[in-house]
């Protein structure tokens, strides 16, 4: 049980932020397919911020000495550069499509393609293969939270509670479930946000009464590029072992499927991306999960193949497309460029 | 001079401008990338650099090196031979792209159409025995099973379009990767497809080479004895290459789509579809029913090209393909774009992309770069494209508000004003010159 809630918010976390990065750039009117891109651009930031900071002999030092909060340090430090980096990129589509007016999918696809293949192209002249890798050491041994890093014996019994969410667990993730939090109440609950969502909703409206249109769609896809870019680094981080191969195996797309699943609202996505978290999780481990401890692989004995598990989350998303497209809350206006000129 | 510009006016020679700016563009962000990492970087330096940039130009053309290790030029057919065969893909996902845009549809779905496609064509050209049947019909058979299974799972975005209203962007990602886990499945489950002759290779389907014959009493896969596209003499044309008949059906399938969409009552419904469906209905056109028609024919397209690529005989399939969606379909929106959604043009650009290709070998072969600098080069093109329509919207838009003003009854105020605006206009003509001349040159 320990070992699915662990796997499962492994792979949820980054879906939920990368979900709520979209949902920032929707809300401001701009469809962001780029996450997926974005993401694969953040992750390789981060891989290679970690990558030269280990060249750094005060962060080796740091390593064998076991100094575990300049390493969470370190690991902060990686994601806000990866935020940064992600910011950066995604400026590309915000610059296209609220300055150029352009097409935003075509925008999206384009970044999509241009991630990749950035990413490929430097990961080979930096390392002569198609992975960038941490230079040294593994991502559990550097940046893993256990037992014995907050100072508890080896052999301590932390409970249920303890054991699932202090040992073997990240700090990327509870940072990212905090921002999740915080970024929400900033969306639903202040003034920056209801300007940002009436954006995405009738920006003629929300022109007529003093709010800049375009520099809300910056900040709201400038967000979206940031949690995006840094979700990419997470995932990198926990379910890759720090390593970037030019592709997420596209979880920018189903964070995608989340947002769409999750309606635009911040809990349903945080329960939309817990659902295929465990659908990832069920799928990448089934034949070694013991739901209750008692010996019985309950979900290897269902015998159902895994691909299935790995395609239920865009069938379900595909269904409730269907059977919610007419009370959708997806933002009114969102990939329409906003003409000033036009009434 | 009234005579001169009319030609920039034409939207065709806009479209032709706006994509060879594109390409130009895209070029020499590549060719600043390779300048960039050659200039950073200790072990390449800037001679390797100017050899990268130099290739990115005209790698089409390299010959490999010489002795003394300079780069060689020349006419490479085996170069232009394997550009041919890459090409055919290209051009049928291209035009796959084009005409669901022709109905104002996105059709980001040709990775999930050309994986389903693959995944048929192979069962079919690997499943059914060598010598049951004729080896042609057997051919035709899986590639017509590969259009079937591509038209398929266009239908589905297509459907849901048309009666959901559901963007159609977010249905095909999702039938996507839905594919993506299907095709792996179905691979994973049919073991007998999975290349054990070549122990070499693990996780690779059959070539259609291998054909399925009884031997001692039992089936089994020979090489040699399978279905493969007619070459019909192109391989004696471009000797070392892996060029085949199937471009010549490519290029067959772009006429058709060009006559279809162009002299056809249906094409000509599908592009009213496009332009406002709602105007379309109003005038009797059933648009739910050419929605999914425009998908569906998108589908066989992207479909045909998969079928055609793995259908030469000697192109293998990675099965375990869930993680990632095959380049060739999503390449097909920069062949569409670059061509304006033209499907003659479809052709050129299909084989410019697949130039790009070998230019991105040739650099991986011959220096420290490699390939993902042409990828690089296509998402820039990508990305303009993305404005180039709303680029070309304000050219012609400006020049429709100048002839408004020169059209109008002569006021005194109307001379100055196109007196004023006189001096860009020698320019453009100019512009047009130098383009038609790039043309030549990549064509």
């Amino acid at each position: 049980m320990t070992f699915l809630i662990q796997q499962t918010l492994l792979y949820a976390v980054p879906l939920m932020i990368v979900a709520l990065a979209g949902v920032f750039a929707e809300r401001s009117g701009i469809i962001n397919l780029a996450l997926e891109g974005i993401m694969i651009f953040g992750a390789f930031v981060g891989v290679l911020f970690v990558r030269l900071m280990q060249g750094n002999p005060a962060i080796m030092g740091a390593f064998s000495a076991k100094q575990w909060v300049t390493l969470q340090g370190l690991e902060l430090l990686a994601m806000l550069v990866a935020a940064v980096f992600g910011a950066l990129f995604s400026l590309l589509l915000s610059f296209a499509s609220v300055n150029l007016r352009a097409d935003q999918t075509i925008g999206g696809t384009a970044l999509n393609l241009m991630a990749p293949a950035l990413v490929l192209f430097l990961v080979r002249i930096i390392s002569n293969q198609n992975t960038l890798q941490m230079a040294s050491g593994d991502a559990a041994s550097w940046f893993m939270i256990k037992k014995t890093t907050l100072g508890f014996d080896r052999k301590a019994d932390l409970g249920f509670l303890g054991n699932t969410l202090l040992h073997q667990v990240y700090l990327a993730t509870y940072i990212c479930i905090i921002l999740f939090v915080v970024l929400s109440i900033l969306l639903y609950k202040t003034k920056f946000g209801l300007r940002l969502r009436s954006c995405g909703e009738n920006p003629q409206a929300a022109d007529s009464l003093g709010i800049n249109v375009y520099k809300m769609r910056y900040a709201g896809t400038t967000i979206s590029g940031a949690l995006a870019g840094m979700g990419g680094f997470v995932y990198a981080l926990t379910t890759a072992n720090c390593a970037s191969t030019g592709d997420v195996a596209g979880f920018g797309f189903l964070a995608l499927a989340v947002m769409i699943f999750g309606n635009w609202k911040p809990g349903n996505i945080a329960g939309a991306a817990l659902i295929f978290g465990l659908f990832k999780c069920v799928a990448a481990s089934y034949p070694s999960i013991d739901i209750n401890g008692d010996g019985v692989y309950l979900l290897a004995e269902l015998g159902i193949s895994s691909h299935l598990y790995r395609m239920l989350p865009y069938i379900i998303t595909l269904v409730v497309l269907a059977f919610t497209s007419k009370k959708s809350r997806a933002p009114k206006a969102e990939g329409i460029p906003y003409d000033k000129g036009q009434r | 001079m009234k005579q001169r510009h009319t030609l920039l006016e034409k939207d065709g020679a806009q479209s032709v401008v706006a994509s060879l700016v594109s390409i130009v563009i895209g070029l020499l962000v590549g060719s600043i990338l390779i300048l960039v990492v050659g200039a950073f970087s200790a072990n390449l330096g800037m001679a390797s650099a100017w050899e990268g940039i130099r290739l990115v130009f005209f790698g089409i053309f390299s010959t490999g090196r010489n002795a003394a290790g300079a780069l060689t030029w020349g006419f490479n057919p085996q170069s232009i031979g394997n550009m041919l065969f890459r090409a055919t893909p290209l051009i049928l996902t291209g035009l796959s792209v084009a005409v669901a845009f022709k109905t104002g549809l996105f059709n980001i779905g040709a990775p999930g159409q050309y994986l389903m496609s693959t995944m048929v064509t192979l069962a079919i050209a690997l499943g059914i025995p060598a010598d049951a049947m004729p080896k042609i019909l057997l051919w035709l058979l899986a590639f017509l099973g590969g259009m079937l299974a591509g038209a398929l799972w266009g239908c589905i975005p297509g459907l849901v379009k048309a009666f959901l209203n559901i963007n159609e962007v977010l249905a095909c990602i999702m039938t996507n990767w839905i594919a993506a886990n299907l095709v792996t499945w179905f691979f994973d489950a049919n073991k007998v497809f999975q290349n054990t002759v070549e122990n070499t290779k693990s996780g690779y389907v059959y070539m259609t080479a291998y054909g399925k014959t009884m031997v001692d009493g039992a089936w089994t896969y020979v090489k040699g004895n399978g279905v493969q596209t007619a070459k019909l003499g192109l391989d004696k044309l471009f000797p070392g290459s892996q060029i085949n008949a199937g471009i010549l059906v490519a290029v067959l399938m772009a006429i058709g789509v060009y006559i279809l969409m162009t002299k056809t009552t249906l094409g000509y419904e599908l592009k009213a579809c496009g332009s406002n469906r709602h105007a379309a209905r109003y005038a009797g056109v059933n648009d739910k029913r050419n929605i999914v028609l425009s998908m569906a024919i998108a589908g066989a397209l992207s479909g045909a090209g998969a079928a055609l690529y793995y259908l030469s005989g000697n192109t293998e399939f990675f099965w375990s393909t869930y993680q990632s969606l095959p380049a060739t379909g999503f390449n097909g929106i920069p062949v569409a774009l670059l061509a304006a959604n033209n499907p003659i043009a479809v052709i050129f650009t299909g084989i410019f992309m697949s130039m790009l290709n070998i230019v991105g070998l040739q650099l991986t072969n011959l220096t420290a770069y490699n390939e993902y600098i042409t990828d690089v080069i296509i998402s820039v093109i990508v990305y303009l494209s993305a404005f180039s329509l709303v680029i070309k919207m304000i050219i012609s838009s400006r020049r429709k508000q100048k002839a408004a003003v020169e059209a109008a009854p002569a006021a005194p105020a109307a001379a100055p004003l196109s007196g004023t605006e006189a001096p860009p206009e020698p320019d453009r003509p100019e512009e047009t010159d130098a383009v038609e001349e790039k043309g030549g040159e990549r064509v």
